[in-house]
């Protein structure tokens, strides 16, 4: 679990970073690693399929970023001889950071069961007894809103939290339009 | 938001009233076919979505529907948060299904226990989140000015 907190701290202090530094570019990076420390989070409690989709969403989300800094500022990037003390400190913790995913990675991926072993035996009892338990026709209604009725109801509390997220920001917006002009 | 052209409002108002429908019903059969109300809910929004594309609106109107919908999506999530506590009251535990309704005869319409009131919930929650989201992306020039 000391990995696990070491993680939590490194989270903690590039999320400071993303929120505090004036350098957008300096922020994205910032962001970035507090979702690969997600993702590593993610492997270390055994949930690599998790893993995978917050690695792809971290990748795209970090690029998606950068494009967008890269066409709207100006920044200086002219070489002046050699390594720039920053590009070689970003490489060699791009390094470590992804030695150090490859190194767990491994180790999850010998430890991932095969295929189909051990059976699923939730998977059995929903199929067989879903419908007279739950009266539902349909085995998935069943499931995702009798059996894991739960979860259902954190996926509604998500599209809530998007949706008050989407009307608070263009609220911000639009006041700052109607204010300003 | 200004209207578009005679062509597509009248295939608008031809589709807009089927989507409707076709949305309800996968809400309302969502414990008997595939579905249910994340779709159902989605094919809602579409609909709304195209009509107020289509036809355009002045002001007052995109305000109340902005209102409308943006209770309606709090409502459905009211109703599915105490049907879920209605299973831990009646029942046992949080999201007890049977016993809280009567379960009915597999296969029909009227059965299920709380499933489909729970679609129900989820589909109008869907669509009226949607709706809302649409409004302030689309028309937040007319809906949010103080």
């Amino acid at each position: 679990m000391v990995e696990l907190y070491l993680l939590l701290g490194v989270m903690l202090a590039a999320a400071l970073v993303a929120s505090e530094t004036k350098n957008l570019l300096a922020a994205a990076v910032a962001l970035g690693m507090v979702g690969f420390s997600v993702a590593i989070i993610f492997i270390l409690v055994q949930a690599p399929d998790l893993a995978i989709v917050q690695i792809v969403v971290e990748i795209l989300t970090v690029v998606f970023f950068t494009a967008v800094i890269l066409r709207t500022t100006e920044i200086d990037t002219t070489v002046t001889g050699g390594l720039k003390m920053e590009t070689s400190m970003f490489i060699a913790a791009f390094l470590a950071f992804g030695g150090l995913f490859l190194s767990l990675i491994i180790g999850v991926l010998r430890e991932l069961p095969q295929f189909g072993e051990p059976l699923m035996r939730v998977a059995q009892e929903y199929v067989q007894f879903g419908l007279e338990r739950t009266g539902a026709a349909n085995v998935v209604a069943a499931i995702i809103l009798d059996f894991r009725g739960y979860d259902t109801l954190g996926e509604a509390t998500v599209l809530f939290t998007a949706v008050v997220g989407v009307l608070t920001v263009m609220r911000m917006v639009s006041k700052k339009k109607s204010g300003g002009v | 938001m200004p209207g578009m052209s005679l062509i597509v409002r009248v295939i608008t108002g031809l589709m807009s009233g089927l989507l409707l429908l076709y949305g309800g019903y996968i809400t309302l059969h969502g414990h008997l076919t595939p579905g249910g109300g994340f779709a159902g809910g989605v094919l809602i929004a579409a609909a709304l979505m195209a009509v107020s594309l289509a036809f355009g609106s002045v002001e007052q109107v995109e305000k109340r529907r902005y209102v409308l919908s943006s209770v309606l999506e709090s409502f459905g999530g009211l109703w599915f948060l105490i049907l879920a506590l209605a299973g831990y009251f009646v029942g046992e535990f949080f999201f007890r299904n049977a016993g809280v309704f009567f379960l009915g005869r597999p296969l029909e319409l009227v059965s299920g226990g709380i499933i489909p009131l729970a679609n129900i919930a989820i589909g109008i929650k869907v669509g009226a989140g949607l709706f809302a989201i649409f409004l302030a992306l689309g028309a937040s020039r007319f809906v949010m000015k103080e």
